[in-house]
């Protein structure tokens, strides 16, 4: 079963409409939440009136920051930590009167539909003070009065640094020294469902269901928030449109648990707009970089220094760990004897920044492999040739974060297949020489990601197995499909261990918190790693006890057993169909017990995933524009577990490169840090027809860590393809873009400033 | 849900200007996609809507005898891109159409309210400028006509007057025979999009396609309203084929037009683009060539 390119379990159901979603799940009478949004960047709310909306016909209630309670939670998806120290900032309210984002939460309005809520909203009355506004990272760092965080008196939420060999010492032995600095914008997920949710009490709990990634993470950060025991609260996952680590985050699901609370336990649904997706949920950091590397007189990186700047935004959501995760990126692959890394995460008074595909990689290699084609140009060596001289053969382990470590490195292999498909040596000459206002280029970039989060952070998996009547297996758990195809790779797992057909595996798609085993949820590329490695366990376990069970039907058999398809074999044959023993273990009279399989399993590996993209641009110098010609990723994630799904998780990913490097930006109003774009036809998230062709291939090496062989390709397809872009628009026109995306404006003004124009 | 106090469905133009009359607040509403996405933002929330879009009066294309070819406002784009008369005798319209947001709004989008929603990035105005088409408005006492050039009034302000309603477009034969157009929109996507910048080029050679006998160039996005290049055309008119002819095409678009500076894009930076469409699209009306770029 692994390894083949079955159906998606869940594709009838969606294609047909048939498969539920949360709005698809709203009890009958349910009511309608909108948030009131502040209209200033930064202040506090000085007064209050809502006796005007609480007046609007179909208004319940209205709530402001004055009824809720007033300790701050957490909001990321990441598990719990034990330890006080590693646990996540707490800094936000359910709702605030103290105004950190253009957009911030003052008030809530409940009412028996969308337009009454509407119409309330535009009566709640609010006066401010404002404070001076500042919305890019390296000024905020040096503090503001008052400070966005009363006890971050600097705005700089975390620093953190780190060294391998000696860096100045590096750099004084280097014949060529190339120093540059990098900028990536803010972007938003763009996922197809907005945050939605819908909460309603039974008995003295609260019931969320939710589009999120992370069911069992939102129930302990909703009992965080209320000040209740995490036992009261329940949270239900069913389909979800998309989340892109948007919904690896708990948005606005405590404010509804809350409201519920406050119209006497009714249903209310509370669905975000477009707009407030964009401006109130989470976004990627923005991050800026300053990037310096010598090389010795053959080529070799004798040094090479990192320093970053992440855009926090408002509040704290996941923070540091996403320009960590960066520095951690910047140590590995590339052989390199002196490394040196510093990144800040600064509050700013902008829309929070949060976890999106790829978890601060996709910042870091842009910056990254545009420093390796820039020296690649200064010393005038073939930029594929320069990376293959520096990078490194076979495995290798990061210097602090053990055991993360490419335990099977596929990298050359991805750089030759990639290399071919582009023409790579035969268009870097055609193209060498250019004039003309059309011109052509190829370029390449490449990374390398971990698999899970591990040691990081905590990673547990749970599983469930239940034998049916009839022979088939339920399979139960925490982890979560979000559009990636988890259930369907989790059932060809279970499948595969079990030695029966997939048919036979019944997944139950919905999280339920009450009933779905432990998991933290889909995150990190973690699910088939570290999730499979349980769907493992747990196969492996039930295996035994139906090899138990079948044991004692057999009193006298004295060969082997083994379950095949159906069937208990006995040696070579076939003695007992597995539905008989199944309706023995139901049914009888002297020794029934259903048979079930549950653990849960704490990982404690990582394995480095590799790849790289090409790209082939073609340049209209007087237009600003450029036109993608021939794209591929090729990627060594291991074992393909189903290959038409991986090929499509890579041309997603691709897509949302593509559109990193060429179109998408959130741009904000410098005076307020209002998103000015934030809306999906101005924000310029690529359409079918901006898209090219995408290709995509594999190397599979078997990794030993993986339960099948594999490792992360969830997010990695996000990552190479704004670099190779850049590169390869270098290779066209010998312009240097440095911050991306690269927008017409911007290729203009890059081209004024080289005269080409 | 939408935010709507009350709707008033209109058979006929006399029903629609009398319903227009009665409710002066009302406004009118035919493919929806402009008034709809007001409605939703809150611009428009709780207002009353006329419904104009089963009066068949105001669809499909007629070419007269005359040669003159009208238009029903209440045509959608989709039907202009596909209309025979439409494609043998002024294919720049439905290609400009053609461009306008994605396949479901071209469905439910008209031309008439592509022109009165006033916007100056309309897609199917500049070739219309280009056309000198004619405007003709029902008001409920015989109407009148005007030529778009003075429909438009400034940003987002068009000569309609309470009780007023645009039923047809009319393109004078004498205004497209022997002409060829191009439409370039400048966006920064191929779809779902509206101009940064738009530029429609008409043209008219002698038989020997040696000497450019006359040109009009109008922009979308390069002022407040959409804007005929006077100057640029009279400078060009009678001069000979050939690079000159495009260099200086490029140049004087780029003296006469003023875009604006926007968080969208520069003022620079429309005019580097202005002049580069505006000579594109000349060069395609006289050189020929498939398609839209």
């Amino acid at each position: 079963m692994i390894g083949k390119s079955i159906t998606r379990v869940d594709a009838y159901d969606k294609v047909t409409g048939r498969a539920k979603f949360t709005d698809d799940l709203t009890p009958r009478g349910c009511l309608v939440a909108k948030v009131y949004h502040a209209r200033i960047g930064n202040g506090i709310v000085t007064s209050i009136d809502t006796s005007e909306a609480e007046k609007v016909p179909g208004v319940v209630k209205v709530v402001t920051f004055k009824d809720v309670p007033d300790h701050c939670y957490p909001t990321p998806g990441h598990p719990w930590s034990v330890e006080l120290a590693h646990q996540d900032v707490a800094d936000r309210n359910i709702l605030t009167g103290r105004v950190r984002y253009y957009g911030d939460d003052i008030a809530a309005v409940v009412a028996e539909d969308e337009i009454a809520a509407a119409r309330a909203l535009k009566k709640i009355k609010v006066e401010y003070e404002e404070y001076p506004v500042e919305i890019h990272p390296r000024k905020s760092m040096y503090g503001s009065n008052p400070p966005i965080h009363f006890d971050k008196k600097d705005n700089v939420l975390a620093r953190t640094n780190f060294f391998i060999g000696d860096v100045d010492e590096g750099l004084k032995k280097a014949d060529t020294v190339v120093k540059g600095s990098y900028r990536t914008p803010i972007v938003q997920h763009c996922h197809i469902e907005n945050s939605i949710s819908c909460a309603y009490m039974e008995k003295d709990r609260i019931v969320v269901v939710a589009s999120t990634q992370i069911p069992h993470i939102m129930r302990r950060v909703i009992g965080q928030a209320l000040g209740i025991p995490w036992g009261r609260i329940r949270v239900i996952k069913p389909y979800i449109g998309g989340g892109f680590g948007n919904k690896q985050d708990v948005l606005y699901e405590p404010l509804n648990a809350f409201l519920t609370m406050q119209v006497g336990g009714r249903p209310v649904k509370l669905e975000v707009s477009r707009e407030e997706t964009f401006c109130n949920t989470r976004t990627r950091h923005s991050i800026e970089y300053d990037l310096t590397a010598g090389v010795d007189k053959e080529g070799l990186l004798t040094a090479k220094e990192m320093k970053a700047y992440s855009n926090q935004g408002a509040y704290a959501s996941h923070g540091h760990a996403i320009a960590a995760n960066g520095l951690t990126a910047f140590r590995l692959q590339y052989a390199c004897p002196n490394i040196r890394g510093e990144a800040y995460t600064v509050y700013t008074n902008t829309p929070v920044a949060g976890a999106m595909r790829a978890y601060g990689i996709p910042q870091a290699t842009f910056a990254n492999e545009c420093l390796m084609d820039d020296i690649a140009a200064k010393i005038g060596m073939d930029p594929l040739e320069f990376r293959k001289k520096n990078l490194i053969h076979g495995y290798y382990e990061d210097a602090y974060l053990k055991p993360i470590a490419a335990n099977t490195n596929g990298i050359f292999q991805c750089l030759k297949k990639g290399a071919d498909y582009i023409h790579w040596e035969e268009k870097r000459k055609a193209y060498s020489h250019q004039t003309g206002d059309i011109r052509r280029g190829v370029g390449m970039a490449l990374f390398c990601y971990k698999t899970g989060v591990w040691p990081i952070s905590l990673e547990i998996a749970g599983a469930r197995l239940s034998l049916n009547q009839d022979g088939s297996m339920q399979l139960s758990l925490g982890a979560t499909e979000i559009g990636q195809g988890a259930d369907t790779v989790f059932t060809q797992m279970a499948a595969q261990t079990l030695h029966m057909d997939v048919e036979d595996i019944h997944l139950e798609t919905v999280q339920d918190t009450d009933v779905s085993p432990f998991d933290t949820g889909a995150y990190g590329s973690r699910q088939s790693f570290v999730t499979g490695t349980a769907v493992k366990e747990c196969a492996l376990l039930m295996e035994k006890k139906i090899l138990d069970y079948a044991r004692k039907l057999l009193p006298d058999e004295r060969r082997g057993l083994s379950l095949d398809h159906g069937w208990i074999y006995a040696g070579e044959e076939k003695v007992l169909t597995l539905e008989q023993l199944a309706l023995e273990s139901y049914y009888s009279l002297t020794d029934a017990s259903a048979i079930t399989a549950e653990v849960s399993t704490q990982v404690k590996k990582n394995t480095l995933s590799t790849g790289c993209c090409f790209a082939e641009v073609e340049v209209d110098i007087r237009l600003g524009k450029i036109k993608v010609l021939d794209i591929i990723n090729v990627h060594d994630s291991g074992i393909l577990l189903n290959p038409q799904l991986a090929r499509m998780q890579v041309h997603g990913g691709m897509s949302m490169g593509l559109g990193y490097g060429l179109s998408e930006q959130l741009i904000l109003d410098e005076k307020t840090g209002r998103p000015l774009n934030g809306n999906l036809l101005d924000y310029k998230l690529m359409t079918a027809l901006d898209t090219p062709d995408l290709a995509a291939d594999f190397v599979e090496l078997e990794d030993p860590e993986g339960p099948y062989g594999n490792k992360a390709l969830g997010e990695p397809p996000a990552i190479p393809g704004a670099p190779a872009i850049r590169n390869a628009v270098l290779h066209a026109t010998g312009v240097a873009f440095n911050e991306i995306p690269l927008t017409p404006q911007r290729l203009v003004e890059g081209f004024k400033e080289a005269g080409l124009l | 849900m939408f935010d709507i106090e009350k709707y008033y469905h209109a058979g006929t133009i006399r029903e629609a200007v009398l319903l227009l009359k009665e409710h002066p607040d009302a406004r009118l509403i035919c493919g929806g996609t402009d008034v709809l996405i007001k409605i939703r933002e809150g611009k428009l929330s709780g207002a009353s809507l006329v419904g104009i879009s089963s009066i068949k009066e105001i669809k499909g294309v007629q070419k007269m005898d005359s040669g003159d070819i009208f238009i029903g406002a209440g045509t959608t784009f989709s039907h202009i891109e596909k209309d025979p008369v439409i494609r043998e005798n002024i294919p720049v319209l439905g290609e400009a159409v053609a461009q306008v947001g994605g396949p479901q709004i071209r469905n439910m989008g008209t031309i008439g309210g592509n022109i009165c929603n006033g916007a100056v990035s309309a897609d199917s105005v500049p070739a219309l400028f280009c056309m000198n088409a004619m405007l003709r408005i029902a008001d409920g006492t015989g109407g009148r006509m005007v030529p778009i050039h003075y429909f438009y009034q400034g940003p987002g302000r068009v000569d309609l007057h309470p009780g007023d309603l645009l039923t047809h477009i009319v393109i004078p034969g004498k205004e497209y025979d022997g002409y060829r157009g191009h439409y370039i929109k400048y966006s920064m996507r191929e779809a779902m999009d509206i101009a940064t910048l738009s530029c429609c080029v008409y043209s008219r050679t002698d038989s020997r396609k040696k000497v450019l006998e006359d040109v009009r160039i109008t922009f979308g996005v390069a002022a407040p309203v959409p804007f005929r290049c006077t100057r640029t055309e009279e400078a060009l008119k009678g001069m000979e084929i050939g690079g000159e002819l495009y260099e200086k095409a490029e140049t004087l678009v780029r003296e006469e037009i003023d875009p604006r500076n926007s968080w969208r894009a520069s003022r620079e930076f429309r005019l580097q683009i202005g002049g580069e469409i505006a000579k594109r699209a000349l060069r395609r009306t006289i050189e020929g060539g498939a398609g839209h770029e």
